[in-house]
Protein backbone atom coordinates (compact mmCIF):
# COMPACT_ATOMS: atom_id res chain seq x y z
CA UNK A 1 0.00 0.00 0.00
CA UNK A 2 1.51 3.50 -0.83
CA UNK A 3 1.38 6.11 1.52
CA UNK A 4 -2.02 8.04 2.04
CA UNK A 5 -1.11 11.23 3.63
CA UNK A 6 0.50 13.86 2.28
CA UNK A 7 4.58 14.29 3.05
CA UNK A 8 4.54 16.63 5.76
CA UNK A 9 6.65 16.93 8.63
CA UNK A 10 4.56 17.05 11.72
CA UNK A 11 6.24 18.70 15.17
CA UNK A 12 6.00 20.07 18.54
CA UNK A 13 5.99 23.46 19.18
CA UNK A 14 8.86 24.01 21.56
CA UNK A 15 7.14 24.62 25.16
CA UNK A 16 8.48 27.73 27.28
CA UNK A 17 10.74 26.99 30.03
CA UNK A 18 8.19 28.57 32.27
CA UNK A 19 5.52 26.43 31.00
CA UNK A 20 7.77 23.40 32.00
CA UNK A 21 8.51 24.46 35.37
CA UNK A 22 4.76 25.41 35.85
CA UNK A 23 4.05 21.99 34.62
CA UNK A 24 6.86 20.35 37.03
CA UNK A 25 6.40 22.32 39.98
CA UNK A 26 3.73 19.86 41.90
CA UNK A 27 6.54 17.41 41.77
CA UNK A 28 8.95 20.07 43.05
CA UNK A 29 6.88 21.15 45.69
CA UNK A 30 7.92 18.19 48.37
CA UNK A 31 11.70 19.17 47.75
CA UNK A 32 11.32 22.33 48.43
CA UNK A 33 9.38 22.09 51.42
CA UNK A 34 12.10 19.83 52.24
CA UNK A 35 14.73 22.51 52.01
CA UNK A 36 12.54 25.62 53.62
CA UNK A 37 12.26 22.92 56.51
CA UNK A 38 15.67 22.50 56.87
CA UNK A 39 16.10 26.67 56.73
CA UNK A 40 13.16 26.88 58.93
CA UNK A 41 14.66 24.54 61.67
CA UNK A 42 18.05 25.24 61.57
CA UNK A 43 19.18 22.12 63.48
CA UNK A 44 19.97 19.37 61.26
CA UNK A 45 19.25 16.73 63.49
CA UNK A 46 15.87 17.72 64.36
CA UNK A 47 15.41 18.70 60.82
CA UNK A 48 16.07 14.90 59.51
CA UNK A 49 14.53 13.29 62.60
CA UNK A 50 11.12 15.32 61.31
CA UNK A 51 11.29 15.02 58.20
CA UNK A 52 11.40 10.67 58.78
CA UNK A 53 8.65 11.11 60.83
CA UNK A 54 7.03 13.27 58.06
CA UNK A 55 7.40 11.21 54.93
CA UNK A 56 6.26 7.96 57.43
CA UNK A 57 2.98 9.87 58.06
CA UNK A 58 2.76 11.15 54.50
CA UNK A 59 3.23 7.77 53.01
CA UNK A 60 0.81 5.91 55.59
CA UNK A 61 -1.88 8.61 54.38
CA UNK A 62 -0.75 7.97 50.89
CA UNK A 63 -1.50 4.04 51.28
CA UNK A 64 -5.16 5.18 52.53
CA UNK A 65 -5.69 7.89 50.19
CA UNK A 66 -4.54 6.10 46.77
CA UNK A 67 -8.09 3.57 46.92
CA UNK A 68 -10.54 6.63 47.44
CA UNK A 69 -8.90 8.81 44.74
CA UNK A 70 -9.48 6.32 41.76
CA UNK A 71 -12.67 5.25 43.29
CA UNK A 72 -13.96 8.52 42.52
CA UNK A 73 -11.66 9.27 39.53
CA UNK A 74 -13.36 5.88 37.99
CA UNK A 75 -17.22 5.89 38.70
CA UNK A 76 -17.32 9.66 40.59
CA UNK A 77 -18.40 7.57 43.72
CA UNK A 78 -17.87 9.58 46.84
CA UNK A 79 -16.94 6.96 49.38
CA UNK A 80 -17.44 8.26 53.08
CA UNK A 81 -17.27 5.09 54.31
CA UNK A 82 -13.51 4.25 53.43
CA UNK A 83 -12.61 5.76 57.02
CA UNK A 84 -14.43 2.11 58.33
CA UNK A 85 -11.96 0.04 55.99
CA UNK A 86 -9.23 1.87 58.07
CA UNK A 87 -10.57 1.06 61.64
CA UNK A 88 -11.83 -2.80 60.17
CA UNK A 89 -8.21 -3.17 59.14
CA UNK A 90 -6.81 -2.16 62.25
CA UNK A 91 -8.81 -4.14 64.56
CA UNK A 92 -8.18 -7.39 62.38
CA UNK A 93 -4.37 -6.62 62.08
CA UNK A 94 -3.68 -6.02 65.46
CA UNK A 95 -5.99 -8.98 66.93
CA UNK A 96 -3.89 -10.80 64.25
CA UNK A 97 -0.38 -9.77 65.80
CA UNK A 98 -1.70 -10.69 69.31
CA UNK A 99 -2.99 -14.11 67.88
CA UNK A 100 0.80 -13.75 67.18
CA UNK A 101 2.40 -12.41 69.90
CA UNK A 102 5.28 -15.02 70.37
CA UNK A 103 6.40 -14.12 67.21
CA UNK A 104 5.76 -10.51 67.25
CA UNK A 105 8.05 -10.30 70.80
CA UNK A 106 10.67 -12.49 69.84
CA UNK A 107 13.85 -10.69 69.45
CA UNK A 108 13.77 -11.61 65.98
CA UNK A 109 13.45 -9.37 63.17
CA UNK A 110 12.36 -11.87 60.52
CA UNK A 111 10.07 -13.17 63.23
CA UNK A 112 8.99 -9.61 63.70
CA UNK A 113 8.34 -9.06 59.77
CA UNK A 114 6.48 -12.19 59.38
CA UNK A 115 3.81 -11.79 61.67
CA UNK A 116 2.99 -8.24 60.65
CA UNK A 117 3.13 -9.24 57.13
CA UNK A 118 0.48 -11.86 58.30
CA UNK A 119 -1.03 -9.36 59.96
CA UNK A 120 -1.41 -7.22 57.28
CA UNK A 121 -2.73 -9.95 55.03
CA UNK A 122 -5.34 -10.85 56.97
CA UNK A 123 -6.58 -7.33 57.40
CA UNK A 124 -6.21 -6.46 53.59
CA UNK A 125 -8.26 -9.68 52.93
CA UNK A 126 -10.87 -9.16 55.42
CA UNK A 127 -11.19 -5.14 54.03
CA UNK A 128 -11.14 -6.06 50.62
CA UNK A 129 -13.70 -8.88 51.14
CA UNK A 130 -15.63 -5.87 53.07
CA UNK A 131 -15.29 -3.55 50.21
CA UNK A 132 -16.55 -6.08 47.77
CA UNK A 133 -19.77 -6.13 50.03
CA UNK A 134 -19.48 -3.16 50.70
CA UNK A 135 -19.98 -1.94 46.88
CA UNK A 136 -22.37 -4.57 46.14
CA UNK A 137 -24.74 -3.57 48.47
CA UNK A 138 -24.09 -0.18 49.63
CA UNK A 139 -22.49 1.87 46.75
CA UNK A 140 -24.46 0.14 43.52
CA UNK A 141 -27.73 0.98 44.06
CA UNK A 142 -26.37 4.68 44.35
CA UNK A 143 -24.03 5.09 41.12
CA UNK A 144 -24.54 9.01 39.50
CA UNK A 145 -26.10 10.09 42.82
CA UNK A 146 -23.39 12.08 44.34
CA UNK A 147 -25.78 12.87 47.52
CA UNK A 148 -27.34 9.83 48.26
CA UNK A 149 -23.54 8.20 47.83
CA UNK A 150 -22.77 10.63 51.10
CA UNK A 151 -25.74 9.65 52.88
CA UNK A 152 -25.50 5.85 52.28
CA UNK A 153 -21.88 5.07 52.78
CA UNK A 154 -21.95 7.89 56.04
CA UNK A 155 -24.58 5.51 57.22
CA UNK A 156 -22.40 2.68 55.87
CA UNK A 157 -19.45 3.85 57.98
CA UNK A 158 -21.28 4.06 61.34
CA UNK A 159 -22.47 0.75 61.09
CA UNK A 160 -19.36 -0.71 60.59
CA UNK A 161 -18.08 1.06 63.23
CA UNK A 162 -20.88 -0.42 65.73
CA UNK A 163 -19.87 -3.41 64.55
CA UNK A 164 -16.49 -3.06 65.56
CA UNK A 165 -17.62 -2.29 69.27
CA UNK A 166 -19.87 -5.18 69.32
CA UNK A 167 -16.53 -7.63 68.05
CA UNK A 168 -14.26 -5.85 69.89
CA UNK A 169 -15.78 -3.45 72.70
CA UNK A 170 -16.33 0.07 72.83
CA UNK A 171 -12.34 0.51 74.47
CA UNK A 172 -9.21 1.69 73.06
CA UNK A 173 -6.68 -1.04 72.46
CA UNK A 174 -3.24 -0.26 73.48
CA UNK A 175 -0.70 -2.65 71.57
CA UNK A 176 3.20 -2.36 71.37
CA UNK A 177 5.33 -2.77 68.60
CA UNK A 178 6.95 -5.96 67.81
CA UNK A 179 10.28 -5.98 69.46
CA UNK A 180 12.43 -5.48 66.80
CA UNK A 181 10.74 -2.41 65.61
CA UNK A 182 10.21 -0.26 68.83
CA UNK A 183 13.16 1.87 69.77
CA UNK A 184 15.31 4.08 67.17
CA UNK A 185 18.79 4.25 65.11
CA UNK A 186 21.10 6.90 65.39
CA UNK A 187 22.10 8.68 61.85
CA UNK A 188 23.91 11.55 61.64
CA UNK A 189 23.14 12.51 65.37
CA UNK A 190 19.39 12.10 64.48
CA UNK A 191 17.04 9.67 66.24
CA UNK A 192 15.44 7.80 63.71
CA UNK A 193 12.41 5.23 64.88
CA UNK A 194 13.03 2.06 63.39
CA UNK A 195 9.15 1.82 62.56
CA UNK A 196 8.73 5.32 60.51
CA UNK A 197 11.75 3.78 58.44
CA UNK A 198 9.65 0.55 57.89
CA UNK A 199 6.65 3.07 57.18
CA UNK A 200 8.51 4.80 54.17
CA UNK A 201 9.86 1.79 53.22
CA UNK A 202 6.32 0.19 52.58
CA UNK A 203 4.57 3.62 51.18
CA UNK A 204 7.93 3.75 48.66
CA UNK A 205 7.47 0.19 47.59
CA UNK A 206 3.71 0.20 47.28
CA UNK A 207 4.01 3.56 45.33
CA UNK A 208 6.01 1.91 42.66
CA UNK A 209 4.44 -1.24 42.85
CA UNK A 210 1.39 0.72 41.48
CA UNK A 211 3.16 3.05 38.95
CA UNK A 212 4.43 0.29 37.54
CA UNK A 213 1.30 -1.54 36.90
CA UNK A 214 -0.72 1.78 35.77
CA UNK A 215 2.13 1.93 33.38
CA UNK A 216 2.97 -1.31 32.30
CA UNK A 217 -0.13 -3.45 32.38
CA UNK A 218 -3.55 -3.45 30.48
CA UNK A 219 -5.39 -3.24 33.81
CA UNK A 220 -3.07 -0.22 34.92
CA UNK A 221 -3.99 1.22 31.08
CA UNK A 222 -7.45 0.49 31.80
CA UNK A 223 -7.84 2.15 35.47
CA UNK A 224 -6.12 5.32 33.88
CA UNK A 225 -7.58 5.12 30.51
CA UNK A 226 -10.87 4.70 32.45
CA UNK A 227 -10.44 7.63 34.82
CA UNK A 228 -9.79 10.17 31.94
CA UNK A 229 -13.22 8.76 30.11
CA UNK A 230 -15.19 5.72 31.04
CA UNK A 231 -17.30 5.77 28.39
CA UNK A 232 -14.40 5.60 25.82
CA UNK A 233 -13.14 2.52 27.48
CA UNK A 234 -16.69 0.73 26.88
CA UNK A 235 -16.80 1.28 23.75
CA UNK A 236 -13.89 -0.10 23.16
CA UNK A 237 -15.01 -3.47 24.62
CA UNK A 238 -13.93 -2.98 28.31
CA UNK A 239 -16.55 -3.48 31.14
CA UNK A 240 -16.05 -0.52 33.38
CA UNK A 241 -18.09 -1.74 36.12
CA UNK A 242 -16.16 -4.77 36.11
CA UNK A 243 -12.35 -3.31 36.92
CA UNK A 244 -14.34 -0.55 39.03
CA UNK A 245 -15.59 -3.13 41.46
CA UNK A 246 -11.79 -4.82 41.69
CA UNK A 247 -10.52 -1.28 41.95
CA UNK A 248 -12.85 -0.60 45.00
CA UNK A 249 -11.75 -3.97 46.50
CA UNK A 250 -8.13 -3.32 45.97
CA UNK A 251 -8.48 0.14 47.29
CA UNK A 252 -10.43 -0.98 50.47
CA UNK A 253 -7.15 -3.32 50.79
CA UNK A 254 -5.08 -0.27 50.87
CA UNK A 255 -7.74 1.43 53.40
CA UNK A 256 -6.78 -1.54 55.64
CA UNK A 257 -3.12 -1.90 54.87
CA UNK A 258 -2.88 2.05 56.04
CA UNK A 259 -5.56 1.22 59.02
CA UNK A 260 -2.65 -1.51 60.24
CA UNK A 261 0.39 0.37 59.74
CA UNK A 262 -1.56 3.84 61.26
CA UNK A 263 -2.17 1.75 64.44
CA UNK A 264 1.11 0.61 64.78
CA UNK A 265 1.91 4.05 64.24
CA UNK A 266 -0.07 5.32 66.98
CA UNK A 267 0.14 2.04 69.38
CA UNK A 268 -3.39 2.27 70.10
CA UNK A 269 -6.74 1.83 68.09
CA UNK A 270 -10.18 2.59 68.40
CA UNK A 271 -13.21 2.26 66.38
CA UNK A 272 -13.23 6.06 64.71
CA UNK A 273 -9.68 5.77 64.02
CA UNK A 274 -10.69 5.89 60.28
CA UNK A 275 -13.24 8.60 60.75
CA UNK A 276 -10.97 10.56 62.18
CA UNK A 277 -8.25 10.14 59.38
CA UNK A 278 -10.47 10.44 56.51
CA UNK A 279 -9.94 14.29 56.76
CA UNK A 280 -6.42 13.87 55.84
CA UNK A 281 -7.45 11.54 53.67
CA UNK A 282 -9.72 13.78 51.95
CA UNK A 283 -7.12 17.04 52.22
CA UNK A 284 -4.69 14.48 50.19
CA UNK A 285 -7.19 13.65 47.66
CA UNK A 286 -8.74 17.24 47.17
CA UNK A 287 -5.53 18.92 46.87
CA UNK A 288 -3.52 15.79 44.71
CA UNK A 289 -6.41 16.05 42.37
CA UNK A 290 -9.50 14.03 42.17
CA UNK A 291 -8.07 10.60 40.05
CA UNK A 292 -4.71 10.96 40.74
CA UNK A 293 -2.65 8.54 42.15
CA UNK A 294 0.29 10.67 42.03
CA UNK A 295 -0.94 13.95 42.95
CA UNK A 296 -2.28 11.91 46.27
CA UNK A 297 1.11 10.75 46.76
CA UNK A 298 2.75 14.48 46.79
CA UNK A 299 -0.07 15.48 48.56
CA UNK A 300 0.34 12.96 51.09
CA UNK A 301 3.95 13.99 51.37
CA UNK A 302 3.59 17.62 51.76
CA UNK A 303 0.46 17.29 54.53
CA UNK A 304 2.85 14.93 56.70
CA UNK A 305 5.85 16.75 56.12
CA UNK A 306 4.13 20.28 56.58
CA UNK A 307 2.41 19.08 60.20
CA UNK A 308 5.77 17.87 61.39
CA UNK A 309 7.65 20.61 60.62
CA UNK A 310 4.91 23.17 61.65
CA UNK A 311 4.40 21.30 64.91
CA UNK A 312 8.17 21.64 65.63
CA UNK A 313 8.39 25.35 65.12
CA UNK A 314 4.79 26.31 65.66
CA UNK A 315 3.10 24.05 67.99
CA UNK A 316 -0.31 26.30 68.08
CA UNK A 317 -0.25 26.40 64.67
CA UNK A 318 -0.05 22.51 64.27
CA UNK A 319 -4.06 22.28 63.95
CA UNK A 320 -4.61 24.11 61.01
CA UNK A 321 -1.68 23.78 58.85
CA UNK A 322 -3.50 21.24 56.60
CA UNK A 323 -6.47 23.23 56.31
CA UNK A 324 -3.93 26.12 55.27
CA UNK A 325 -2.12 24.09 52.81
CA UNK A 326 -5.07 22.48 50.88
CA UNK A 327 -6.24 26.88 50.68
CA UNK A 328 -3.27 27.87 49.30
CA UNK A 329 -3.44 25.37 47.09
CA UNK A 330 -6.67 25.33 46.02
CA UNK A 331 -6.27 29.02 45.49
CA UNK A 332 -3.39 27.88 43.05
CA UNK A 333 -4.49 25.67 41.37
CA UNK A 334 -8.35 24.72 42.25
CA UNK A 335 -8.86 21.50 40.51
CA UNK A 336 -5.54 20.43 42.82
CA UNK A 337 -2.31 19.73 42.01
CA UNK A 338 -2.18 16.92 39.15
CA UNK A 339 -6.07 17.09 38.39
CA UNK A 340 -6.90 13.91 35.72
CA UNK A 341 -8.82 15.83 32.97
CA UNK A 342 -12.45 14.05 32.65
CA UNK A 343 -13.68 14.03 29.62
CA UNK A 344 -17.22 13.33 30.51
CA UNK B 1 -34.03 2.55 2.06
CA UNK B 2 -35.42 0.16 -0.27
CA UNK B 3 -32.10 -0.40 -2.59
CA UNK B 4 -30.73 -1.42 1.09
CA UNK B 5 -32.10 -4.17 2.55
CA UNK B 6 -29.87 -7.05 0.53
CA UNK B 7 -27.35 -7.20 2.95
CA UNK B 8 -27.51 -4.64 5.78
CA UNK B 9 -24.86 -5.03 8.60
CA UNK B 10 -26.94 -3.13 10.72
CA UNK B 11 -30.62 -2.56 10.99
CA UNK B 12 -32.52 0.33 13.10
CA UNK B 13 -36.41 -0.18 13.41
CA UNK B 14 -38.25 3.04 14.91
CA UNK B 15 -35.93 3.72 17.21
CA UNK B 16 -36.34 5.95 20.00
CA UNK B 17 -34.03 7.39 22.44
CA UNK B 18 -34.56 10.13 25.37
CA UNK B 19 -31.88 11.97 26.51
CA UNK B 20 -32.56 13.36 30.27
CA UNK B 21 -36.08 14.73 29.56
CA UNK B 22 -35.96 15.39 25.77
CA UNK B 23 -36.71 12.94 23.61
CA UNK B 24 -34.56 13.08 20.40
CA UNK B 25 -34.94 10.07 18.10
CA UNK B 26 -38.62 10.27 16.97
CA UNK B 27 -38.90 6.52 15.21
CA UNK B 28 -35.42 5.91 13.69
CA UNK B 29 -35.18 3.45 10.44
CA UNK B 30 -31.73 2.68 9.18
CA UNK B 31 -30.13 0.26 6.94
CA UNK B 32 -26.27 0.59 7.05
CA UNK B 33 -25.08 -2.07 3.54
CA UNK B 34 -22.65 -4.47 4.35
CA UNK B 35 -19.09 -3.29 2.83
CA UNK B 36 -20.16 0.10 1.98
CA UNK B 37 -20.12 3.43 3.29
CA UNK B 38 -23.48 5.07 4.29
CA UNK B 39 -23.71 8.44 4.98
CA UNK B 40 -25.74 10.30 7.54
CA UNK B 41 -26.55 13.81 6.62
CA UNK B 42 -28.79 16.36 8.20
CA UNK B 43 -28.83 19.86 9.61
CA UNK B 44 -27.20 20.35 13.37
CA UNK B 45 -29.04 18.88 16.15
CA UNK B 46 -31.67 16.56 14.09
CA UNK B 47 -30.32 13.44 16.05
CA UNK B 48 -27.18 12.21 14.46
CA UNK B 49 -25.20 11.82 16.82
CA UNK B 50 -27.54 10.64 19.31
CA UNK B 51 -28.70 7.59 16.32
CA UNK B 52 -24.57 6.59 16.53
CA UNK B 53 -24.56 6.50 20.62
CA UNK B 54 -27.79 4.55 20.69
CA UNK B 55 -26.13 2.51 17.97
CA UNK B 56 -23.24 2.29 20.77
CA UNK B 57 -25.50 1.86 23.48
CA UNK B 58 -23.95 5.06 24.54
CA UNK B 59 -27.90 6.85 24.88
CA UNK B 60 -30.66 3.59 26.17
CA UNK B 61 -32.97 2.94 23.67
CA UNK B 62 -36.43 2.92 24.61
CA UNK B 63 -38.86 1.94 21.98
CA UNK B 64 -37.12 0.03 18.49
CA UNK B 65 -35.22 -2.86 17.43
CA UNK B 66 -31.26 -2.21 16.60
CA UNK B 67 -30.34 -5.53 14.75
CA UNK B 68 -26.34 -6.07 14.30
CA UNK B 69 -25.33 -8.72 12.12
CA UNK B 70 -27.92 -10.70 12.46
CA UNK B 71 -29.01 -10.26 16.42
CA UNK B 72 -30.98 -7.85 18.41
CA UNK B 73 -28.74 -5.62 20.24
CA UNK B 74 -30.83 -3.27 21.63
CA UNK B 75 -30.09 -4.00 25.56
CA UNK B 76 -26.95 -5.07 24.70
CA UNK B 77 -24.44 -3.27 26.72
CA UNK B 78 -21.59 -1.14 24.87
CA UNK B 79 -18.54 -3.38 25.90
CA UNK B 80 -20.64 -6.24 24.60
CA UNK B 81 -21.28 -4.07 21.05
CA UNK B 82 -17.69 -3.12 20.68
CA UNK B 83 -16.67 -6.89 21.46
CA UNK B 84 -19.69 -7.71 18.58
CA UNK B 85 -17.51 -5.47 15.96
CA UNK B 86 -18.48 -2.39 16.25
CA UNK B 87 -15.97 0.28 16.62
CA UNK B 88 -16.62 4.16 17.47
CA UNK B 89 -15.17 7.36 16.42
CA UNK B 90 -16.69 10.01 18.51
CA UNK B 91 -17.18 13.23 17.68
CA UNK B 92 -14.95 14.37 20.27
CA UNK B 93 -12.40 12.16 19.49
CA UNK B 94 -12.71 10.52 22.94
CA UNK B 95 -8.49 10.36 22.99
CA UNK B 96 -6.94 9.51 26.43
CA UNK B 97 -4.56 12.76 26.62
CA UNK B 98 -2.87 11.20 29.63
CA UNK B 99 -1.27 8.24 27.98
CA UNK B 100 1.08 7.92 24.73
CA UNK B 101 0.04 7.17 20.98
CA UNK B 102 1.18 3.64 21.57
CA UNK B 103 -0.88 3.06 25.25
CA UNK B 104 -4.16 4.55 23.40
CA UNK B 105 -3.35 1.54 20.23
CA UNK B 106 -2.46 -0.76 22.92
CA UNK B 107 -5.68 -0.10 24.96
CA UNK B 108 -7.84 -0.14 21.43
CA UNK B 109 -6.74 -4.09 20.64
CA UNK B 110 -8.78 -5.40 22.76
CA UNK B 111 -8.80 -9.25 22.19
CA UNK B 112 -5.02 -8.87 22.18
CA UNK B 113 -1.65 -7.58 21.18
CA UNK B 114 -1.59 -5.29 18.38
CA UNK B 115 -0.12 -7.28 15.90
CA UNK B 116 3.13 -5.72 13.58
CA UNK B 117 1.17 -5.79 10.27
CA UNK B 118 -1.64 -4.00 11.72
CA UNK B 119 0.62 -1.39 12.66
CA UNK B 120 2.58 -1.03 10.07
CA UNK B 121 -0.91 -0.47 8.11
CA UNK B 122 -2.09 1.85 10.34
CA UNK B 123 1.35 3.69 9.85
CA UNK B 124 0.89 3.98 6.06
CA UNK B 125 -2.60 5.34 6.46
CA UNK B 126 -0.93 7.61 9.88
CA UNK B 127 2.59 9.12 9.28
CA UNK B 128 2.33 11.21 12.07
CA UNK B 129 1.21 8.28 14.70
CA UNK B 130 4.33 6.82 13.67
CA UNK B 131 6.66 9.58 14.53
CA UNK B 132 4.97 10.50 17.79
CA UNK B 133 4.49 6.75 19.15
CA UNK B 134 5.58 7.39 22.03
CA UNK B 135 4.79 10.77 22.84
CA UNK B 136 1.57 12.10 25.04
CA UNK B 137 -1.86 11.87 22.85
CA UNK B 138 -2.83 15.00 24.80
CA UNK B 139 -0.01 16.62 23.20
CA UNK B 140 -1.52 15.91 19.59
CA UNK B 141 -2.70 18.58 16.80
CA UNK B 142 -6.41 18.39 16.66
CA UNK B 143 -5.85 16.40 13.12
CA UNK B 144 -3.25 14.11 14.81
CA UNK B 145 -5.74 13.07 17.65
CA UNK B 146 -8.44 12.69 14.92
CA UNK B 147 -6.17 10.00 13.22
CA UNK B 148 -5.61 8.25 16.69
CA UNK B 149 -9.18 8.16 17.32
CA UNK B 150 -9.96 6.47 13.75
CA UNK B 151 -6.59 4.86 14.28
CA UNK B 152 -7.99 3.02 17.40
CA UNK B 153 -11.03 1.20 15.32
CA UNK B 154 -8.47 0.04 13.20
CA UNK B 155 -6.99 -1.89 15.69
CA UNK B 156 -8.92 -4.72 14.98
CA UNK B 157 -10.53 -6.46 12.87
CA UNK B 158 -14.26 -4.77 12.87
CA UNK B 159 -17.24 -5.31 11.26
CA UNK B 160 -18.61 -1.82 11.19
CA UNK B 161 -17.65 1.70 11.98
CA UNK B 162 -19.21 3.94 13.72
CA UNK B 163 -17.36 7.58 12.49
CA UNK B 164 -18.81 10.90 14.12
CA UNK B 165 -17.70 14.24 12.04
CA UNK B 166 -14.02 12.80 11.54
CA UNK B 167 -12.78 16.02 9.08
CA UNK B 168 -14.94 18.65 11.41
CA UNK B 169 -12.56 21.21 12.46
CA UNK B 170 -9.37 20.18 10.53
CA UNK B 171 -7.54 21.85 8.46
CA UNK B 172 -7.71 21.10 4.69
CA UNK B 173 -4.48 19.28 4.15
CA UNK B 174 -5.56 17.07 7.25
CA UNK B 175 -9.14 16.87 5.71
CA UNK B 176 -7.88 15.28 2.86
CA UNK B 177 -5.28 12.51 5.05
CA UNK B 178 -8.33 11.45 6.26
CA UNK B 179 -10.81 11.32 3.06
CA UNK B 180 -7.88 9.28 2.12
CA UNK B 181 -7.56 6.90 5.04
CA UNK B 182 -11.17 6.67 4.88
CA UNK B 183 -11.42 5.56 1.08
CA UNK B 184 -8.82 3.07 2.17
CA UNK B 185 -10.60 1.11 4.91
CA UNK B 186 -13.56 1.59 2.66
CA UNK B 187 -11.52 -0.25 0.29
CA UNK B 188 -10.50 -2.78 2.42
CA UNK B 189 -14.43 -3.68 2.23
CA UNK B 190 -15.36 -2.40 6.15
CA UNK B 191 -18.51 -1.23 6.18
CA UNK B 192 -18.89 2.26 7.53
CA UNK B 193 -21.70 4.65 9.00
CA UNK B 194 -20.82 8.28 9.07
CA UNK B 195 -21.84 11.34 9.92
CA UNK B 196 -19.89 14.20 7.77
CA UNK B 197 -21.05 17.74 7.51
CA UNK B 198 -18.47 18.10 4.79
CA UNK B 199 -20.23 17.28 1.61
CA UNK B 200 -17.23 17.13 -0.66
CA UNK B 201 -15.68 14.45 1.62
CA UNK B 202 -19.49 13.05 1.77
CA UNK B 203 -20.06 12.57 -2.16
CA UNK B 204 -16.45 11.16 -2.38
CA UNK B 205 -16.59 8.56 -0.09
CA UNK B 206 -20.15 7.60 0.52
CA UNK B 207 -21.84 4.69 -1.00
CA UNK B 208 -25.45 5.61 0.33
CA UNK B 209 -26.89 8.35 1.98
CA UNK B 210 -29.65 8.81 4.90
CA UNK B 211 -31.00 12.58 5.78
CA UNK B 212 -32.19 13.17 9.12
CA UNK B 213 -34.93 15.98 10.28
CA UNK B 214 -36.04 16.13 13.59
CA UNK B 215 -35.07 13.08 15.24
CA UNK B 216 -36.12 10.56 12.11
CA UNK B 217 -34.79 10.23 8.55
CA UNK B 218 -36.71 11.38 6.08
CA UNK B 219 -34.78 9.84 2.95
CA UNK B 220 -32.29 7.17 2.32
CA UNK B 221 -31.20 6.58 -1.25
CA UNK B 222 -27.56 6.21 -2.92
CA UNK B 223 -25.41 9.22 -2.67
CA UNK B 224 -24.85 9.33 -6.59
CA UNK B 225 -28.87 10.24 -6.26
CA UNK B 226 -28.36 12.71 -3.56
CA UNK B 227 -25.19 14.06 -5.05
CA UNK B 228 -26.59 14.34 -8.42
CA UNK B 229 -30.29 16.26 -7.64
CA UNK B 230 -29.71 20.20 -6.12
CA UNK B 231 -33.18 20.41 -5.41
CA UNK B 232 -33.86 17.24 -3.18
CA UNK B 233 -30.71 18.57 -1.30
CA UNK B 234 -32.13 22.05 -0.84
CA UNK B 235 -35.36 20.25 -0.29
CA UNK B 236 -33.77 18.12 2.47
CA UNK B 237 -30.91 19.97 3.78
CA UNK B 238 -31.93 23.95 3.19
CA UNK B 239 -29.19 24.07 1.05
CA UNK B 240 -27.17 22.43 -2.46
CA UNK B 241 -24.38 20.21 -1.65
CA UNK B 242 -21.93 22.08 -4.71
CA UNK B 243 -22.50 25.19 -2.53
CA UNK B 244 -21.28 23.89 0.80
CA UNK B 245 -18.53 21.92 0.00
Amino acid sequence: MTTLAPDHKPTFASVPLSERFAAALPVLLVPILVVLGFLAIGNPSSWLTLTVSGLAMGMMIFVMASGLTLVFGLMDVINFGHGAFISVGAFVGVSTLFGLSHWAGAPSLTLNLIAILLAVLAAMAVTGLLGWAFERIIVKPVYGAHLKQILVTVGGLIVIEQMIHVIWGPEEIFLTRPEMLKGSITFWGAALEKYRLLAVAIGLILFVAMRLTFRRTKIGLIVRAGVENGEMVEALGYRLRIVFVGVFVAGSALAGLGGVMWGLYQEVITAGMGEEMMILVFIVVIIGGLGSVEGAFIGALLVGLLQNYIAFLEPKLALVSNIGLMTAILMWRPQGMMPVVKAK
Amino acid sequence: MSNQTSDAILKLQNVHTDIAQYHILHGVDLCVERGAVTMLLGRNGVGKTTTLRSIMGLWTTHTGDITFDGANITATPTPARARAGIGFVPEDMGIFTDLTVEENMTLAAASGPLSPARRDWIFTAFPPLKTFWTAEAGNLSGGQKQMLSIARTMAEERKLYLIDEPTKGLAPAIVSTMAAALKELKNQGASILMVEQNFAVAKAIGDYAAVMEDGRITWSGTMQELASDTTLQEQLMGLSMEASA
